[in-house]
């Protein structure tokens, strides 16, 4: 039973790592741009909830209402003013520019706010659980996020596979040029994607910093967990996506399991096992 | 003006970083009429279809759309002008099923006598293959989807860019066959070919490149072996 429960943490924490995957993933797929910094944005709107929650009294749930459209836009304005002019054919320059974007946002946030430790305080829903058997309980919390990872997952596919939204960012991401001859506009198209999935780290953000302590220096391990779920789960699906951040957060429950120093060392194990095995992930993109 | 054409090209230049591609190339669309451009590889044909729709950049007043200046539009303005391309080798989105290609040419929802019921009318092979990915598709019906995408946004003026690469000669047939569906519903056509014989048969005005210049321009049917020739060749 031990055991059960360490799996099923995992699993619960697996949901978080899809989410900080779903934004990264999504970005990448439909304009090829690695964002760096994606860490740093969810510390960035896990101190954005800090400061709504403070100055409002909000409930950090509630502050999501805020933060979300707030990261939205900031993502829309990042694309179109900045982003926009370092893409183009070679995958460098948006690289170096979101590593100095990540730079940035770092030391701003220690400027502004310390190097203290911070957490949102979400009040009794935050130790709330249900006892499924003797040794086994979850945590309102976690399964919260797990459902929160489900739903946007669920959503975003949907989004992709169903609209035209979705239809206009794959046939931007396949050919961007003769997308322009549809009448659809690249900077638009790609900020609009940028905004998609700021909200999504905004979302990820929040409900990292109501379950654990943040500060502004754990942005950059943020991203490789992110990195590491979407290509365990294969890049452009993502399904997949969900399920490489579910294997990321067993293994390193397992690994904390049996020694606390291994969790994150039991992650990039995993990690490593699945590209040594299977170097186009568990779940690859099927294409015609 | 309604005898103004509906596209007036006037001394387009073209660059691709310092090459020249084009050397002051001007042309004129009537409404309904059909101009085919032909000319040897690297005459500048496709580079004369994408200065009109906006993929590369041209000087304001050197394309005049409907009397109005649109040089310096980019392409996704461009096409909600009226202005569509059929680009050279399809380029149907791979990710995308054949109907949501279609739909993707339609996202502009400019009004006109285009839609999803009536291209699967005019090339009912794609109706069948509706919902399959583009890519499995033959090249002939790929060919269709992408005059069928450029329809969906019910342009004023097609521009087809080598429709005949790489299709046999009786999909090409067929292909030409479906054209002057298109123009009766008053829609202008511009065909740039390397087939001379087909698009001197299907067009009204031809129009003959060499080496970025024009070398030839006159009815289609005074249009003799000869004059071709010695336009297209330079001899």
């Amino acid at each position: 039973m031990e055991w059960t429960n360490t799996i099923v943490q995992g699993v619960l924490t697996g949901g978080l790592y899809a989410m900080f995957a779903a934004g990264l993933s999504l970005i990448f797929g439909v304009m090829r741009l690695v964002n760096i910094a994606h860490g740093d944005f969810i510390v960035l709107a896990a101190y954005l909830a800090l400061v709504v929650t403070q100055t409002l009294g909000l409930d950090p749930l509630v502050s999501l209402l805020i933060v979300v459209p707030l990261m939205g836009g900031l993502g829309y304005a990042l694309q179109r003013g900045l982003l926009n002019r370092t893409l183009g054919d070679d995958l460098l320059p948006p690289l170096l520019v979101t590593f100095g974007l990540s730079v940035i946002i770092q030391n701003g946030l220690l400027e502004i706010f310390t190097a203290d430790s911070r957490r949102l305080q979400a009040g009794a829903i935050e130790v709330a659980s249900w006892q499924l058997a003797p040794g086994l309980s979850i945590g309102v919390l976690p399964l919260l996020q797990f459902v929160a990872a489900v739903v946007v997952i669920g959503a975003l596919q949907a989004l992709f596979y169903r609209t035209a939204f979705g239809r206009a960012f794959r046939a931007t991401s396949d050919d961007p040029a003769v997308a322009r001859l549809m009448g659809l506009d690249n900077d638009h198209v790609f900020a609009l994607a940028m905004a998609l999935s700021l909200a999504v780290v905004a979302i990820a953000g929040v409900l990292l910093a109501v379950r654990t302590n943040f500060d502004p220096a754990i942005g950059p391990a943020r991203l490789i967990f992110g990195f590491e779920a979407v290509i365990i789960g294969g890049l452009g699906n993502l399904w997949g996506t969900l399920a490489g951040g579910i294997v990321l957060g067993v293994a390193q429950a397992i690994g904390a399991k049996l020694d606390p120093g291994w969790q994150l060392l039991a992650g990039h194990l995993a990690f490593l096992a699945v590209l040594a095995v299977k170097p186009e992930g568990l779940f690859p993109r099927i294409r015609g | 003006m309604p005898d103004a054409p509906l596209l007036d090209v006037r001394a387009l230049t073209a660059f691709y970083g310092d090459f020249q591609a084009l050397f002051g190339v001007s042309l004129a669309v009537a409404r309904g009429e059909v101009v085919a451009v032909i000319g040897a590889n690297g005459a500048g044909k496709s580079t004369l279809l994408r200065s009109i729709a906006g993929l590369m950049p041209a000087r304001r007043d050197a394309v005049v759309f409907d009397a109005e200046p649109i040089g310096d539009l980019p392409a996704h303005r461009v096409v909600a002008r009226g202005i569509a391309l059929v680009p050279e080798g399809r380029r149907l989105f791979p990710s995308l099923s054949v109907e949501e290609n279609l739909l993707i040419g339609g996202q502009l929802r400019r009004p006109g006598p285009w839609t999803l019921e009536r291209v699967y009318q005019l090339f009912p092979a794609l109706a069948e293959r509706r919902h399959l990915p583009s890519t499995a598709l033959s090249g002939g019906q790929q060919q269709m989807a992408a005059i069928g995408r450029a329809l969906m946004s019910n342009p004023r003026l097609l521009l087809c860019d080598e429709i005949s690469l790489g299709l046999a000669p009786i999909v090409i047939r067929d292909i030409y066959a479906r054209l002057p569906s298109i123009t009766a519903e008053g829609t202008s056509l511009v065909i740039v070919e390397q087939d001379i014989a087909q698009a001197l048969a299907a067009a009204n005005q031809v129009y003959c490149l060499q080496e970025g210049r024009v070398a030839f321009a006159g009815a289609a049917r005074d249009a003799t072996r000869e004059a071709v020739a010695a336009a297209y060749f330079g001899v």
